[in-house]
């Protein structure tokens, strides 16, 4: 492995593709093999991991989703946990950071060939950038109360004198790449409102800057390295924007509660005793501002780490989660997928209305043309069908009951809300793992062999049709000279750019969804508001 | 033979600056944009081209004609059947089909305007007789179609030039009018830049040999005829890739509307009520989705901006020319003709020590006698109107006229004994010096004098004998400043091109407001400037006529050729500006990116118009499933029947409405990119997300007016 031997985009691709390979049938067969594999004090079997739950898993994890259609706690021993799922943390993260150090590379680079080398990429984000914050803040969240050890489940009598099981395990070395790598998934069911995941006040906010701080970090990474930081001032001020409307919405959503609790005489005011607003489904520790903070930072970036549940939030509070991994998750976004992300984004914005100042268009000195405009294209459409066809499939399919497929029968049959809030259910499963996201809005029984594979493909196209493209686009860009920027050239570092990208992002997100969330949040708002809930 | 003589001389029209006078009246280019023959042409086009193998071409019209038919096809089920509704879905598939008809039309518009001017071009070219020199000098009668490259012809006063070529003997005068639409007749001359003759043109005086240079069909007025008509246009680069982006568009929008189709099974079976929206109400959705404006007008806007360029009597060889235009760094401007006025004028004659004025000033005469440039003219006038020199007569054959050469930068006459020659300085200097004359050193103060002024000083020597210098005064064009001052804002950088000295161009490009000169330029260093400019990575642009401009018109990303020129260098060049008006570069930059600006402004009022669409549709299909979603309905719209007509027609409408804007392009304003993004953004992003709001409003209000929904 050496840093001179460069790599075109093609034998980029290979690599990284392999090396996902490698890490996808690795987790798989440590999963089915947990039986005989030591640190297991709770002896979990393979019967514990069925095939298309492993294979669910092992997807998940290595495209950076962690989605978990299982239940950690009891399905999983501690080597499993440790060496496939926090071992793909670290790699899937990696990965991540090198595709877009890969795609600035292209940006910055002229008339070359080659991006760079994956396997040099991935082991400088790992060694340099990932293990010595995770050593550092481990130990940091261990000072809060975070366990760290390998014991078996200890049982104690309640107050009440009923016994609880009270799971153990080596959380915090987990707990800290699944914030920073924006990995998300939990070693508990519970996931960051569990006190072992996240005790504290500090630690709430800890982890929440841990989701961000690589993806906001590399926005000036970016700038660095084509020469010129306020192209990645202008791209952080964009995805800072929509990240705080949504936190805005949401907690303002959240906090004006449910009407109709409201007309019952129900206080739903903040008082000095009480939070107030809609607290269903939120840690009384953190309360509304921070569960909707969390919520959206999460989501913002494809983290899916939760602290609150977001299938108990009023329908636009729950609709700003969904809508946030709906734009692709480039809203910081995931480690390295939002930058590559918020960057196919620069890319159409300046196609579509670079024009409009008389030159054919260029980003940072390139031009975009016929074959960066396909690629950018093709990773659009491609998650955007993954999202709506399996939704779509999913809501009305049907499965003889007690099958194979679904024992529920129906597709429809594992949700646990009827009306628009189970369309939503659905929707949000489909978007979640295409996203790359990985948070659930839970109410959907997700661990049967429909949803696990298709849940599954919906994360593979995710990740990877549109990481392809994209290093595509890398390799195509590279090869490109550099216009001279002049007065003439189309500016993307201003307050006006910003508002571009801004408005390229939520616009194709609208108009991309704005028919299914028609169905589902939204008229679920407006029942809400005339008296009807589900 | 005839003889050359300082007798006034029809001197070269200033070329007209004013667009509209540049209308040439013979190929009907004044028309109105809604010319009667031509809207005839155009409709009935519009249905020939319903074709679905010809409309294939366009993704996105090809998919509204497809829903067009499915919506055909199931209210014909309906009408059969006797189902209800049918009032409503007549209404709705025929103004699906009046969308496809109406992008049709916008395209035909754009032809039909191109195929009018062939015709009237295709008058044009009659077959004649032409008159062939067999090898052994006699003359061979031939249909003109019958002549092959290499062939020679003769012409004589009242003949119509069968074919493009090169003089090769002889001077004439000839009418130009059919390709230029300039009625005044030109030299046409054996050797030299002027040499080139285009097939359909008339010999006004005189007898001439040509030899054929292109063999049927390939003629510069059968290609002309070819691009006027869009016989061989093809899709440009940018054109290209943004239909790729409208493509995409299509597919998501495909995607959205498909599976909003389980969305409402299940959302009906979760209600308990209303209907799953029919397949009218579901292409309805679709066709106002996806960007049928700009995929409508998208081919009009190229052929359009051919067009415009064609009205400045340019001809592009190819639309990707046209788009490079928009896209120039730095134009490569000659100082003569383009930035300073064509005739510089000899204003005084500077001896060196020893030679009297007169002196001087007679040989400067003599040497410029047979030079025809405005320059030549004039040393020949200042010697006569200050020191009653009278023009003489020179008999050809006694003396030898040395023509200037862009390598020896001299000019003059053999003549009696003498050699008598004018011409750049430092070769004069080395000519004198070369025959062991003495080069006093003051005379490169005298020039550099001069030439700080902006002035051009032309040494003038009789064989060894240095006799002065000639101070040629130029005179910068008004308001070329300001022009260039725009063009800065814009972005590109202008560059003198001129075979003087470097003082002097530096005095004039700092007069005339250039960022950038090219002094003492050989045809070699202009191809070689243009080559650092291009590994810079910026596009050039430049116009050239001799012969010597060739491969710099081919290395440039935009060469205008001057019709003038040689037919090397029309051949070199991917345009041809039949008034021969350097100046014109600047216009065809301004077409190139006013031809952008449209796309771009178009593709982003489609795109903003589906904000209000969907707020006319959606609430509309599920109002019988969610009648609370009506809060949506934040028009008012009268029925669901009525929103989803009004949409559809506000969407047929506005591809008709912007006809117009396709056609004559978006005003282009010379200001910098930033406050151009900002306003286009305002006019066409912010704009095309309000304007359909009250638009379909209106629409609904007239539909329920008259009972149509």
């Amino acid at each position: 492995m050496r840093e001179e031997v460069e790599q075109r985009w093609t034998q980029y691709t290979a690599s990284l593709l392999s090396f996902s390979i490698f890490g996808f049938v690795l987790v798989y067969l440590l999963q089915r093999a947990q039986a005989i594999l030591p640190f297991n004090p709770q002896n979990f079997s393979a019967a514990n991991v069925t095939p298309d739950s492993a294979f669910n898993t092992a997807v998940s994890f290595t495209t950076n989703t962690n989605w978990q259609s299982y239940v950690p706690e009891v399905t999983l021993g501690y080597f499993v946990e440790m060496a496939a799922l926090t071992v793909q943390n670290f790699a899937s993260a990696a990965a991540g950071i090198a595709v877009a150090i890969a795609l600035v590379r292209g940006f910055a680079r002229q008339e070359k060939q080659t991006i760079g080398n994956f396997w040099v990429d991935v082991t400088r984000a790992t060694v340099y950038v990932l293990l010595p914050i995770c050593i550092v803040g481990a130990l940091f969240l261990c000072s809060q109360g975070v366990i760290q050890n390998l014991k078996p489940y200890t049982t104690v009598t309640t107050v009440e004198g009923g016994k609880q099981t009270i799971a153990q395990g080596p959380v915090a070395s987990q707990e800290i790449i699944k914030e920073l790598g924006t990995n998300g998934g939990g070693f508990f069911n519970a996931n960051s409102s569990h006190p072992f995941e996240n005790p504290t006040p500090i630690t709430n906010l800890f982890e929440m800057l841990l989701i961000f701080v690589i993806s906001a970090g590399l926005t000036y990474t970016f700038g660095r390295m084509v020469g010129d930081t306020r192209q990645g001032w202008a791209v952080f001020a964009a995805m800072s924007v929509m990240f705080f409307i949504g936190v805005f919405v949401a907690y303002g959503f959240e906090q004006s509660g449910n009407p109709i609790l409201a007309q019952l005489g129900i206080q739903t005011e903040a008082t000095s005793g009480q939070a107030g607003g809609n607290m269903e489904g939120k840690e009384v520790r953190f309360g509304i501002a921070n569960s909707a903070l969390f919520a959206t930072v999460t989501t913002d970036a494809s983290c899916g780490a939760v602290n609150s549940m977001h299938d108990s939030y009023t329908p636009i509070g729950g609709l700003v989660p969904l809508f946030n991994i709906m734009t692709g998750e480039v809203i910081f976004g995931g480690t390295g997928a939002g930058l590559y992300g918020i960057l196919l984004y620069c890319i159409v914005a300046v196609f579509i209305a670079g024009l409009m100042v008389g030159r054919t268009p260029e980003y940072l000195g390139k031009k975009i043309e016929q074959k960066e405009v396909k690629m950018a294209m093709l990773a659009i459409v491609f998650t955007a069908a993954s999202i709506l066809v399996f939704t779509g499939i999913s809501s009305v399919i049907d499965f003889p009951a007690k099958g194979y497929w679904n024992p529920q029968g129906a597709a429809t049959a594992n949700i646990n809300n009827s009306g628009p809030h189970g369309l939503s259910e659905i929707l949000y499963a489909y978007t979640s793992g295409t996203g790359n996201n990985g948070s659930a809005f839970a109410g959907i029984s997700a661990n049967t062999p429909w949803y696990n594979l298709t849940i599954g493909l919906a994360m593979l196209i995710g990740r990877f049709l549109f990481l392809i493209p994209l290093l595509a686009v890398a390799g195509s860009l590279a090869a490109k000279k550099k216009v001279p920027f002049t007065s003439g050239t189309f500016p993307t570092h201003g307050p006006l750019f910003v508002g571009l990208l801004v408005g390229t992002v939520l616009i194709v997100g609208a108009l991309t969804f704005f028919p299914a969330l028609s169905l589902s949040p939204i008229i679920e708002h407006y029942l809400m508001h005339s008296g009807k809930l589900f | 033979m005839s003889t050359l003589t300082t007798a006034p001389q029809p001197t070269r029209k200033p070329p007209p600056e004013d667009p509209k006078s540049l209308l040439p009246k013979k190929l009907g280019r004044a028309r109105p944009l809604f010319d009667p023959e031509i809207v005839h042409r155009a409709t009935r086009a519009s249905f020939t081209k319903l074709n679905p193998i010809t409309l294939m071409k366009n993704p996105v019209m090809f998919v509204v004609e497809v829903g067009a038919a499915l919506t055909t096809v199931f209210l014909l089920r309906d009408l059969i059947t006797g189902a209800g509704g049918i009032g409503f879905s007549i209404q709705i598939t025929l103004w699906l089909w009046f969308t496809v008809l109406f992008a049709n039309f916008a395209e035909a518009m754009a032809e039909a305007r191109g195929k009018a001017q062939a015709d009237t071009l295709r008058k044009t070219k009659t077959d004649v007789l032409a008159k062939r020199l067999t090898s052994n000098g006699k003359i061979d009668q031939v249909p003109g179609s019958a002549l092959r490259a290499g062939d020679v012809v003769q012409c004589e006063a009242g003949d119509l030039i069968p074919g493009d070529g090169e003089v090769i003997e002889g001077i004439a005068t000839v009418d130009e009018s059919v390709i230029t639409g300039e009625s005044a007749p030109v030299i046409r001359e054996s050797g030299g830049d002027r040499s080139a003759v285009t097939g359909g043109t008339k010999v006004l005086s005189d007898q001439i040999k040509i030899r054929i240079t292109s063999n049927p069909g390939e003629t510069f007025l059968d290609r002309m005829i070819a691009l006027v008509e869009g016989a061989e246009r093809q899709k440009t680069p940018n054109e290209i890739a943004l239909n790729i982006l409208i493509a995409g568009l299509t597919i998501i929008f495909l995607l959205a509307v498909i599976t909003l189709q389980p969305y409402s099974v299940f959302s009906v079976a979760q209600a308990g009520s209303g209907a799953v929206p029919s397949v009218a109400v579901l292409v309805s959705l679709l066709v106002c989705l996806i960007p049928t404006t700009i995929g409508g007008l998208l081919s009009a806007i190229g052929i359009a901006g051919m067009d415009r360029v064609m009205q400045h009597n340019v001809l592009a060889m190819s639309g990707k020319a046209v788009e490079a235009a928009g896209d120039v760094n730095s134009l490569l401007l000659d100082k003569t003709g383009t930035i300073t006025l064509g005739n510089r004028q000899a204003v005084e004659f500077l001896t060196i020590d020893g030679v009297t004025v007169r002196e001087l000033a007679d040989a400067a005469q003599l040497a410029s006698l047979a030079d025809e440039t405005p320059e030549g003219r004039s040393i020949v006038v200042l010697a006569k109107s200050r020191y009653g020199l009278r023009g003489r007569h020179i008999p050809e054959r006694e003396a030898k006229f040395i023509p200037f050469s862009a390598y020896t930068r001299m000019s003059g006459v053999d003549f009696e004994g003498r050699q008598l020659r004018k011409g750049a300085t430092d070769a004069v200097c080395a000519f004198v010096a070369e025959r062991g004359g003495d080069v006093p050193g003051y005379i490169q103060d005298m020039s550099d004098r001069i030439s700080r002024q902006g002035g051009t000083p032309l040494a003038v020597a009789d064989g060894n004998r240095l006799l002065g210098v000639i101070h040629l005064k130029d005179i910068v064009k008004g308001g070329m400043k300001e022009r260039l001052a725009q063009l800065r804002l814009m972005g590109i950088r202008t560059v003198m091109i001129t075979g003087d000295n470097p003082l002097t161009a530096a005095a004039i490009a700092a007069e005339a407001g250039v960022d950038d000169f090219l002094a003492q330029a050989t045809p070699k260093d202009k191809l070689e400037y243009i080559k650092k400019e291009q590994v810079a990575g910026r596009l050039v642009a430049m116009t050239g006529d001799g012969t010597n401009d060739a491969p710099a018109l081919a290395q440039a990303d935009v060469g205008v050729a001057m019709n003038t020129g040689t037919m090397a260098a029309k051949e070199a060049g991917n345009m041809v500006d039949l008034d021969s008006n350097p100046t014109k570069l600047i216009e065809i930059v301004a077409i190139g990116k006013q031809l952008l600006i449209t796309r771009g402004a178009l593709t982003t009022f489609s795109i903003a118009n589906d904000v209000a669409k969907y707020f006319a549709i959606i609430p509309a299909m599920f109002m019988a499933t969610y009648p609370t979603l009506a809060r949506l309905n934040i028009m008012g719209l009268h029925t669901p029947q009525s929103a989803v007509l009004a949409a559809v027609i506000f969407n047929a409408l506005i591809i008709i409405a912007l006809v117009p804007l396709a056609l004559r392009g978006v005003k282009y304003r010379p200001l910098n990119a930033a406050s151009l993004l900002r306003r286009n953004l305002l006019i066409y992003g912010i704009g095309g997300i309000i304007a359909p709001f009250p638009g379909i409003w209106l629409i609904d209000q007239l539909l329920v007016l008259f009972r149509l929904a």
